[in-house]
């Protein structure tokens, strides 16, 4: 495997493909209460197009919560989200997962959550659902409509296949796939929605050394290759600090660093929170 | 091989040959975005074509070496036949070789063109570019990756084959005049030998002996343009070589290229395949796999399963070559082709296989065996890359497990009195490239190839290889030991995958073990029995337990032949890891280099034979990047009963 033997700090000094660009989703002043329990309060940071953004944090620190928010799992209380750049920016309150999605967030999840029994292929063809146009009707007499969308859309799908490197497993419901596997099969999924935003809820959790350099390096070829703005959630420090552009850093539901890696790596706060201190 | 009437000596020429007389025939198949993509024999040669023509533009000249790095893609062969065009020579390459090794052939032949396949062998290409001044260009078939890349010897293919398309608009016959100066004395192509010792060596090839030699066989085969081969091989093996580019040449035959490695089994399943090669190592590890998943069967399957393979253990072989078998037999049989054989064929993706050969390494009798029985065409052949690979292959009908069969046409066998085997045939080499010394020592003055390899005819008229004349060796007292042999016997069973005997001048046979990871793996997953991993299985009792019952089996089998009695093996250990070429443990097409073992294992060996029953190991390992780590191991040496020799068994 040519991917694991390449570290990512190399990786990071490739010339990029896309230059960081504006503004693509900013967070202002979200707060997030779940009865008494606050887990996220006052949060506020921005992800620019074409980076790879990092938010990192102890457990409970409202990271998930975060990317729920960003999805439209969760409603925000308080705050607003603005995405999308230039004149087409659109600014919610309160963003529904459809509206996400449509708008171009895919997500992949901490817990994989794939359809078990059905094939990599048509579980990464799932992630294609919104940009079929075929009536329900037409798709089930095979008109010559819903024909050629059906082509464009496993088009699609296999360059998705082919760009992660799991033709062997097209076939092979994902129930039976190793975990490693599984996680790649959920990226290729979120990929095949065409996003301009991705956000990967540890998709390195739980993955050995090998499956976690191959996964770095797809989570870089996607950006480089795609464009696609990535915003991630991982507790592996090497990872983060080596694929990140900008990483936020959360604790108890507060931003308490913001900033390149080499900036979060000097940060008191951060050290602090990490660590532990002194009371 | 006769003149040709049509004067096609060259694979150029066969080309334009193919392009008149079966242009909508299939020439490549591809499988891209889990499609097969058919490249017609007019569509090939128009590709050859307009690359042909790019390298030219480039300053690509007559003479000139072309290195060829990747998997087995149209493109790869389509350069390859472009070089030809310009009567430059292809140097195919292995695709897994690391960058360091690939510096030598590229700074011997003093290589100015390349084609690599992707960003993975462009990256190695450009690591060793300081030591290789010569190198110039490189074309890269897989544009992935590659935007990031400034450095001004890189072009994609596609804009090679623009390049070629923009001259072949000004001069149009120009390629033709090319083509035309070539004649089959020129060289054809070159290929660097995995080089079990020392340095590797650059053979020489000529169109003449690759076209003779690839006709010959399939003539011999009687193979047409409706053949179908699967090419998953190293195309810079001489095999594969010859299997998806010589033989298509002559017949016309379409190639298929798998969609990447680990889809090779389901691609030949909707290949069907007529035309099969498969190293010995391969059909083991599809016969492990069938052997684990028939253990995975319900008792009554496992049962009927073992009932119909003993059928075809007894009448098999027989019923293939068309002799006379008991009428209950053949019922049996036709019984078990439809419940066994047949869907296991399928399965294999061998339901359409007509001829089917094995070489490179001795074959064990069983695995052999096993093949034919269920109705698979599977025969052995001898060859090398000097001889442009037939020298001897078996015949329908004459199939027998420890020969490798009579004479191809044209080739001529004899003998020294140490019983080395000496070949002159039509397909013999030119030269080792820059190496009159190697040359001179591997071919006589009478043009006869010394292989190296030991062996005799039998009354039949079959070849019969032993060993390695220099392997070859003696016990301390006296007595034959062929550690080959050995080895091949201990590979047999499913759970050992490479061993590597040591006896000679010792007073007794000791082993090294490599187990197979995927059948000790699922064997103790049965009995539930938690690893982490090929060291920690390793070291466990049981494994070492069932290795030796393993090895025990081949003692008793040793015991029962008088000359290699005193071979049995006395002790073993399994090694902390597998065996590798990165390592240089392994040559590319996976030979133990037992000289190279012995010497790095010193410690290991002394341990065996100092009658220690514990040794433990620090060893250094690399990566396929290059990188090094350090690995530490605890090994337990342990004893293996012996077999008293059949003949004392009888006396006493």
């Amino acid at each position: 495997m040519r991917e694991s033997e390449i570290s990512e700090a190399k990786l990071r000094e490739h010339v990029r493909a896309h230059r960081i660009g504006e503004v693509l989703l900013s967070v202002e002043g979200v707060s997030l209460a779940f009865g008494g329990v606050k887990a996220l309060s006052e949060v506020s940071f921005d992800v620019r197009e074409h980076e790879v953004r990092a938010i990192i944090g102890p457990n409970g620190a409202g990271k998930s919560s975060m990317l729920n928010v960003i999805n439209g799992v969760y409603h925000a209380q308080q705050g607003t989200i603005k995405f999308g750049t230039g004149g087409a920016a659109r600014e919610f309150h309160d963003m529904d997962s459809h509206e996400a999605a449509e708008l171009g967030v895919a997500r992949t999840f901490q817990n994989i959550a794939l359809f078990k029994g059905m094939t990599a292929l048509d579980n990464i063809m799932t992630g294609r659902n919104l940009k079929m146009r075929c009536s329900f009707l037409e798709q089930a007499l095979w008109l010559g409509r819903a024909k050629r969308e059906e082509l464009e859309h496993r088009r699609a799908v296999e360059e998705v296949i082919d760009f992660l490197e799991i033709q062997h497993i097209r076939k092979t419901p994902v129930g039976k796939l190793p975990y490693g596997l599984q996680k790649r099969v959920e990226l290729g999924r979120a990929l095949a929605a065409e996003p301009k935003l991705m956000l990967l809820d540890e998709p390195m959790a739980g993955m050995n050394m090998e499956e976690k350099q191959d996964m770095c390096r797809f989570i870089l070829d996607v950006n480089d290759h795609y464009g696609t703005t990535i915003v991630l959630i991982e507790h592996d420090m090497g990872v983060v600090m080596d694929i990140s552009d900008r990483v936020v850093v959360l604790d108890y539901g507060r931003k308490i660093g913001d900033g390149t890696p080499a900036e979060i790596r000097a940060n008191q706060a951060v050290i602090d929170a990490y660590l532990g201190v002194a009371h | 091989m006769s003149q040709d009437p049509l004067g096609l000596d060259t694979f150029p020429k066969l080309l334009l040959h193919h392009i008149r007389v079966r242009p909508e025939r299939p020439a490549i198949r591809e499988k891209d975005l889990g499609i097969w993509q058919t490249w017609t024999w007019h569509q090939f040669a128009d590709e050859v074509r307009t690359l042909a023509c790019g390298l030219a533009a480039q300053g690509f000249k007559r003479g000139d070496h072309l290195a060829l790095i990747g998997d087995n893609r149209p493109r790869i062969y389509a350069a390859m036949c472009a070089a030809q065009c310009l009567g430059g020579i292809p140097v195919p390459m292995y695709q897994d070789a690391a960058a360091a090794e690939m510096a030598f052939p590229i700074q011997n032949a003093e290589i100015t063109h390349a084609v690599a396949e992707d960003q993975e062998q462009v990256d190695k290409l450009l690591e060793i570019l300081p030591q290789c001044p010569t190198l110039a260009h490189i074309y890269f078939d897989e544009p992935r990756g590659m935007r990031n890349y400034a450095q001004s010897q890189l072009m994609s293919c596609d804009q090679l084959a623009e390049l070629g398309r923009e001259s072949l608009r000004r001069d149009a016959a120009f390629l033709e005049t090319e083509i035309a100066k070539g004649s089959g004395a020129d060289t054809a192509a070159m290929f660097f030998t995995s080089g079990t010792t020392g340095v590797p060596k650059g053979v020489v090839l000529t169109h003449h002996a690759l076209i003779d030699r690839a006709a010959a066989a399939a003539q011999m085969e009687g193979l047409t343009d409706r053949d179908v081969v699967l090419a998953y091989l190293p195309p810079a093996w001489i095999g594969q070589n010859i299997f998806s580019y010589a033989q298509p040449f002559v017949t016309g035959y379409c190639i298929c290229c798998p969609e990447a490695a680990e889809t090779v089994m389901s691609d030949m399943r909707e290949i069907g395949p007529t035309y099969y090669f498969a190293p010995p190592r391969v059909l083991e590890a599809l016969l492990t796999q069938v052997s684990i998943r028939i253990q995975d069967l319900w008792w009554g399957g496992r049962k009927s399963y073992d009932f119909f393979m003993r059928v075809a253990n007894r009448v098999g072989g027989e019923i293939l070559d068309g002799r006379r078998v008991a009428f209950k037999d053949r019922l049996l049989y036709m019984l078990g082709e439809i419940f066994l054989y047949g869907p296991l064929r399928n399965v294999l993706g061998m339901s359409r296989v007509r001829v089917a050969y094995t070489a490179g390494e001795a074959i064990g009798p069983d695995l052999f065996r096993f093949y034919r029985s269920i109705g698979i065409n599977l025969k052995q052949l001898y060859g090398s890359t000097e001889t442009s690979v037939f020298v001897c292959v078996q015949p329908n009908g004459q199939v027998k497990s420890d020969t490798v069969g009579p004479a191809v046409k044209g080739v001529e066998l004899r003998f020294t009195p140490e019983r080395e085997l000496l070949i002159r045939s039509p397909g013999l080499f030119k030269e080792y490239y820059k190496n009159p010394q190697a040359t001179a020592e591997a071919k006589d003055a009478q043009g006869w190839f010394h292989t190296g390899d030991a062996g005799y005819v039998d009354a039949d008229g079959h070849l019969k290889i032993i060993d390695r004349v220099k392997d070859v060796g003696r016990l301390a007292d006296g007595t034959l030991f062929a550690p080959k042999y050995i080895e091949n016997k201990l590979k047999f069973f499913p759970y050992i995958k490479e061993a590597v005997a040591f006896g000679h001048q010792r007073d007794k046979v000791c082993a090294f073990i490599n187990y197979d990871m995927e059948a000790v793996g699922n064997w103790a997953e049965k009995r539930n029995m938690p690893y982490s991993g090929y060291t920690d299985l390793a070291s466990r009792e049981e494994v070492g337990a069932l290795v030796r019952e393993c090895i025990e089996k081949v003692n008793a089998d040793l015991a029962g032949e008088p000359e290699l009695a005193n071979s049995q093996v006395h002790r073993f250990l399994i090694l902390h890891k597998d065996l590798d070429p990165d390592d240089e443990e392994l040559t590319r097409t996976r030979k133990v280099r037992r000289g190279f073992i012995a010497e790095k294992y010193r410690t290991l060996v002394d341990a065996l034979y100092g009658g220690r029953d514990a040794v433990h190991i620090e060893a250094q390992v690399k990566y396929e990047d290059g990188r090094t780590a350090m690995i530490s191991a605890d090994l337990k040496i342990r004893d293996a009963k012996n077999f008293a020799p059949a003949a004392a068994r009888k006396a006493a």
